[in-house]
Parts: structure tokens; C-alpha cells; sequence
């Protein structure tokens, strides 16, 4: 070192923190980007709001159904939950008020010699079905076992973490690989390279753009759960919960493969225009658990077969976990196949990264990335 | 002192490097001059370590470079690299703390040095949003804000206006009088005649020509002289042993040997009063245009006697021609 230098050099980073600044960059320059903020409150307010009009559509809050009665048939009337009974004096003034449409029925006393019941429903046009249903009686119902989650949620339920995971994979995995060919095409990278380790830059930006995305997703799903305690979707919650908890952890993990796939594909290119060709596969690779599950999400041997296979078992484990067709074993044993991939890959991509972040013009070949030093 | 020794490095089949070595002084400029395709960049990316040599050292007051002495460099590419989208001093203060500062000592130095560069004002402007000349002030000032103990600058003044090149100039002589080796590449041969103490010329591949700028231009120099007088010169191509190159009244200029030309010197005094007599020293880009040219030439040369080697082979007729 030279003696006039006016003062000391500091330490040279290690790579963890090399690792840290670049990752801090990443999440500094992201969220400072107005696309990103815009892109993601859409987002949560989209959620938001599937989540309410779910609840409203679904019913619950309805006005109870106004129908006329007679002395005889008060008693009947208040006891059901969905009517609301409006008081008349005999049979013809509630022939009345069902022809004035002042009411939906009349509910009256059935005096005739062959009845069963002791009611009879007065209606204008058709069989009023939810007054039928309320004054309906129905045996108790006694399930064994966990409930079975019927159709529609099961469905809705598999869109949900397909979406979520597809969307947040290809917006931060897009982001990673656009950052990536930035700094290449702006030959940044030279300067970077001379100051930090490739593997430090892969590094960074994958944890980073992880940071980013376990965040985004994190706020997605407190806003959902939020969303379902005020609207009183409770017992939905309390069905998904353990999912969600898998989900969390195999997000995290497949969203580091997918990361690594998507720098160490970009690093192949040298501009922007290019990354088209080189992405498609990982896109398709990003978009397939998604389909798998909204397409298969009743095919139990698909389904096993994708919640065991990396790239699709952040999405189709915790919808097996779900349907309740998961034994306890089961996601454990995907986790750790998803996690040795995601290892094999990280190395295999910093590989790719380190050897052709500096080859500029064409596209490297990814057999010379692998091969050549 | 940073030193090259006997560097190769081929692209495929193509030799781009053959055994280059020079040296860059402490505390000395040193331009580095060559054409397009000559192996500037690739140079200069192998003594950063960006780009690995087939054969060669690259070694630092004798001691070969490591990666740890290699981030000890300050460089700027030949192709800008900055993040467009970052402001200016935030930039220099995140390559800055990837050297190892603190926050609060990055940004002091990053804004420093803007300043020092005239960019004061402009500190926290996004990149994207300065002028070119600015946003290369910039990646200049990216390159020292580590205070380096090397300095590679690729093509460091192409785009500034001669004002801001005195700047630059300026901040980089502070450097190299810090006892830093300083080398640039430059197109500018007028700017590196009048700036640089060394000078290196590479020419496909090969280094051409390395030493002081004025040593050089001594050892390319032709016997040459020019002669101003009050009288008429034309008297000068009747000499012997002269040989004019141009002249026009009571100017010109020509080739001799040292004793002719003094001889000439006192028969001019004896004419007409003298106003001057030097001998002509070739500029940086007279010695240059010759280099490259030889260079040309060469290769033509050897392009010729290639096609002469192969010419019976092709001459002969195909299976297809004999059909």
C-alpha cells in the first residue's frame, strides 16, 4: 500500500457481506420503482376484494323474507330464521297481499281433511323455494372424520396458491432476470466483477428478490386472513391454515430454485431484446404447477406425482395437504428433494453466471457456459 | 510498478494478444494508444482480472496479482456500466461500501468527488437524467471513489468537451502524483501527446512501441530539420546530402545527417538572417499512422505469401472438373 494514501483502506468485505449490500440494492432499488409499488398494491387490493364480494355474493347478509300470517301460523313463522312474518287477519286478506306483491308468500293454516302439515304456502308465480327452505326441517347431520371440502373451494383453493406462486415467480424471477442483463448490457458487471465475486452477485440478488417476494406474499396473506375474519369466513381459515404454513416454507425454498434459474438463464444473453428465446423455457417452468393444479386438482396420481417434483411441489404439496390426501410424511420428504435441487441448481447456476457474465455479444451456448473456463 | 510479461490469450482460433509486456510507472501517466481491434480492452480487462490469460503475468511491484491486490483497482470500462435508474452519488456510495466503507464514509467520498468533478449539483439526480459528458464524469469518478491504488481507465476522455477533459486530467494527475500508476487507452492521440508521461502502442496484438513519451518520439524521430530565414530557401535543393521535403519562400523542411544539416545551418546564416532552425520531432500521431502502417503492410505481406503457398493447391482441378 502506498504511504501517502491519506487513509487506511478499509477491510475488504467477505462475501456475506458483499452478499448483503447487493441484496440490499436489489430491495432499495425495487421497492423505490413505481411499477413494483403499483404492481403490488393492485395486487392486495385485488385480493381484498375477492375475498369480500366472495363473502357477499356467497348470501349471507340477505334481508329475511317477508311473508304473510295468520293467528294460526305465528308460531311457525317466527321460529324460522329466514322469515319475517307481517300480520294478517284471515286466509283472504292474505290471498291479498300476496296478489299486491306486498309480500313474497302467505303462510296459513291448512284446513283441509287430507293434510300433513298443518301449513299451507299462498304464493303469485312459482314455488317460493326459500320459503320453503325455511320452514323445512332437516335431520342432524353427524360427519366422521374431517370434513370433505367440496368442489368449489377445493378448486379455489388450488387457483389461489397456484396464482399466488405463479404470479410472485414470474414478477420477481422477470425482475432477477432483467436486472441481471442490465448490468451486463451496461457492462456494469465489469466494474461489479472487479470489486465482488460473481457468486456474491448471484448471491445478493437472489436473496434480495426472495426477501422481496417472502414479503410481498407475506402481506398477501395477512390481508387475506384479515379479509376472512371480518367477513366471518372463520372456518375456511381454520381449514387452510396448516397449508399455508407448508406453503410458506416451500415457497421460500422454490422460489431460491426459480431464482437461480432465471439469473443464471439471463446471464446467458447480453441485451435486454435476447432474453425473450432463453426465458421462454424457464416461463413455461414457472407456469406449469399453475396449470397442473387447476387442470388436475381432482386427478389424485397427477397430483401426487407433481407435489413430489421440484419445480411444482411448492403448489401442488400444500393443495394435496388440503384436500387432506397428504400423509405426514409426505411434504417432508418433497421439501428435501426441493431442497437438494435447489442446492444442485444454485451451484450449477453460479457456474453458468460466473462463466458467461462476461462474455458479451451473442448468446453464450450453455453447454460452452458449462464446459469452458 | 505494474507489469506485463509475455501475455497470450486467443478467442477461439484468433490470437488477439501475442506476448505483450510493458510497464505502467508509479506516479506516471501512461497512455495507452492502439487501433480499433488492437487488444487495448482485452489488456485491460486481463491486468483487472475480468478476462484470464492463456500465458503470462500480470505482477505488482514484483509480486504476481491476486484477486485481494486486483480490488485494489480502480477501472472504467470502455463501455459505460452504471445503473441508470440509481442516482449519481448513490452509485459511487454502494461500489464504494462494496470496498469496504462504511455508509457515512461512502457517501462523504462519493459526494466529494462529484464535487471535485464539477458534478456538485447534480448528486442526486438519477443517472438517466444527466448529459452524456456528465454521466461519464460519473463513471470516471466510479472508478476512483475506492481511492485506488491502480488506475485502468478504458477510453476515459471520448465524449467530454476539452474543459471537462482538464478536469479529469487534473484529478487523475493528482493520483498518479500520489505514487499511483495510472493507464489509459485513448483514440485522442493530441490529448495523450499532451498529457501522458509514457506512452505503450499496440498494434494487433503485439506491443509496438513502450517508453517516454519523449524518448519515443526521439527514437521515431527522422533526420529531419526545419529551417525559417529572412531570405529565399530554394538555394536548398542544390545541396548534397539534402533532401527537401517541402518548402515554400523563406521556409522549409528536409532530411539530412546531423554534419550536412549543420553545414546547411551556416551557409543560411551567411545568406540571410536566420529566425530558426530545429530539427522536426515526429507527433504521437505521425509515429502512430507509420506504426500502423508497417503493421498493414506486413500483413498484406503475409496475406500475399499465404495465397502464393496455397494457390498450386487450389490451381488444382477438382474431381468434378476432371468429370
Amino acid at each position: 500500500m502506498n504511504a501517502r494514501t491519506p487513509s487506511p483502506r478499509p477491510a475488504v468485505p467477505g462475501t456475506l457481506q458483499s452478499t448483503l449490500l447487493v441484496a440490499e440494492r436489489e430491495v432499495v432499488t425495487q421497492v423505490r420503482s413505481k411499477s413494483f409499488l403499483i404492481s403490488a398494491g393492485v395486487l392486495l387490493v385485488g385480493v381484498l376484494a375477492a375475498i369480500v364480494l366472495g363473502s357477499l355474493l356467497s348470501g349471507r347478509t340477505t334481508d329475511p323474507v317477508r311473508v304473510a300470517v295468520v293467528p294460526e301460523t305465528v308460531a311457525l313463522v317466527d321460529a324460522a330464521d329466514d322469515l319475517e312474518g307481517v300480520r294478517v287477519a284471515d286466509v283472504a286478506e292474505a290471498r291479498a297481499a300476496v296478489e299486491a306483491e306486498e309480500v313474497e308468500a302467505a303462510v296459513v293454516a291448512d284446513t283441509s281433511a287430507d293434510a300433513v302439515l298443518d301449513a299451507r304456502v299462498i304464493a303469485l308465480g312459482s314455488a317460493p323455494e326459500r320459503v320453503l327452505g325455511a320452514l323445512t326441517v332437516t335431520p342432524e347431520v353427524e360427519i366422521l372424520g374431517d370434513p370433505d371440502p367440496e368442489f368449489g373451494i377445493r378448486f379455489l383453493v388450488s387457483l389461489a396458491f397456484g396464482l399466488v406462486f405463479m404470479m410472485t415467480a414470474t414478477t420477481f424471477g422477470s425482475t432477477i432476470a432483467q436486472n441481471t442483463v442490465q448490468e451486463k448490457q451496461s457492462r456494469i458487471v465489469e466494474i461489479l466483477l472487479s470489486t465482488v465475486s460473481a457468486r456474491a452477485l448471484l448471491a445478493g440478488k437472489i436473496l434480495g428478490n426472495s426477501a422481496l417476494a417472502v414479503a410481498e406474499t407475506a402481506a398477501l396473506a395477512a390481508v387475506s386472513v384479515v379479509g376472512m375474519v371480518v367477513t366471518g369466513q372463520d372456518e375456511l381459515l381454520g381449514a387452510l391454515g396448516a397449508p399455508m404454513a407448508w406453503f410458506a416454507i416451500f415457497f421460500v425454498v422454490g422460489f431460491v430454485l426459480l431464482a437461480a434459474i432465471f439469473a443464471s438463464s439471463a446471464s446467458l444473453v447480453s441485451r435486454i431484446e435476447d432474453t425473450g428465446p432463453v426465458l421462454t423455457p424457464v416461463m413455461m417452468l414457472t407456469m406449469a404447477p399453475y396449470f397442473v393444479v387447476v387442470f388436475f386438482n381432482d386427478n389424485d396420481l397427477v397430483l401426487r406425482i407433481a407435489s413430489f417434483f421440484p419445480v411444482s411441489a411448492p403448489v401442488a404439496m400444500p393443495v394435496r395437504l388440503f384436500l387432506g390426501e397428504a400423509v405426514w410424511w409426505e411434504p417432508l420428504v418433497a421439501l428435501v428433494v426441493l431442497a437438494g435441487t435447489t442446492v444442485a441448481v444454485i451451484a450449477l447456476g453460479a457456474k453458468i453466471y460466473e462463466r458467461s457474465l462476461l462474455r458479451l455479444g451473442g448468446r453464450v451456448k450453455l453447454a460452452e457456459a458449462l464446459r469452458e473456463s | 510498478m505494474l507489469r506485463l510479461d509475455g501475455i497470450h490469450r486467443s478467442f477461439g482460433d484468433r490470437l488477439v494478444l501475442d506476448d505483450v509486456g510493458f510497464a505502467v510507472e508509479r506516479g506516471r501517466l501512461t497512455g495507452f494508444v492502439g487501433g480499433n481491434g488492437a487488444g487495448k480492452t482485452t489488456t485491460m480487462r486481463i491486468m483487472l482480472g475480468v478476462l484470464s490469460a492463456d500465458a503470462g503475468e500480470v505482477t505488482m511491484d514484483g509480486r504476481p496479482l491476486d484477486a485481494a491486490g486486483r480490488r485494489a483497482f480502480g477501472y472504467m470500462p470502455e463501455e459505460r456500466g452504471l445503473y441508470p435508474k440509481m442516482r449519481a452519488a448513490e452509485q459511487l456510495t454502494y461500489l464504494a461500501r462494496l470496498h469496504g466503507y462504511d455508509r457515512a464514509d461512502a457517501d462523504a467520498r462519493a459526494r466529494d468527488l462529484l464535487e471535485r468533478l464539477g458534478l456538485g449539483g447534480r448528486a442526486d439526480d438519477r443517472l438517466e437524467d444527466l448529459s452524456l459528458g456528465n454521466q461519464q464524469r460519473v463513471q470516471i469518478a466510479a472508478a476512483l471513489v475506492h481511492d485506488p491504488e491502480v488506475l485502468i481507465l478504458d477510453e476515459p476522455f471520448s465524449g467530454l468537451d476539452p474543459l471537462a477533459v482538464d478536469v479529469v486530467v487534473g484529478v487523475l494527475a493528482e493520483h498518479a502524483a500520489r505514487g499511483v500508476p495510472v493507464l489509459f487507452s485513448s483514440h485522442q492521440l493530441d490529448v495523450v501527446e499532451r498529457l501522458c508521461d509514457d506512452v505503450v502502442v499496440i498494434a494487433g496484438g503485439r506491443i509496438r512501441a513502450a517508453g517516454g513519451r519523449e524518448e519515443l518520439r526521439d527514437r521515431f524521430a527522422e533526420p529531419r530539420y526545419e529551417l525559417t530565414t529572412a531570405g529565399d530557401t530554394g538555394w536548398l535543393r542544390a545541396e548534397p546530402g539534402v533532401q527537401v521535403v517541402d518548402f515554400a519562400g523563406g521556409w522549409a523542411q528536409f532530411d539530412a545527417d546531423e554534419t550536412t544539416a549543420q553545414r546547411v545551418l551556416r551557409t543560411a546564416l551567411d545568406q540571410a538572417p536566420v529566425h530558426e532552425f530545429r530539427p522536426v520531432r515526429p507527433s504521437l500521431a505521425e509515429i502512430f499512422r507509420d506504426i500502423v502502417r508497417d503493421e498493414t503492410a506486413e500483413a498484406e505481406q503475409t496475406a500475399a505469401e499465404q495465397a502464393d503457398a496455397t494457390s498450386p493447391r487450389t490451381a488444382e482441378p477438382t474431381p468434378e472438373q476432371v468429370r
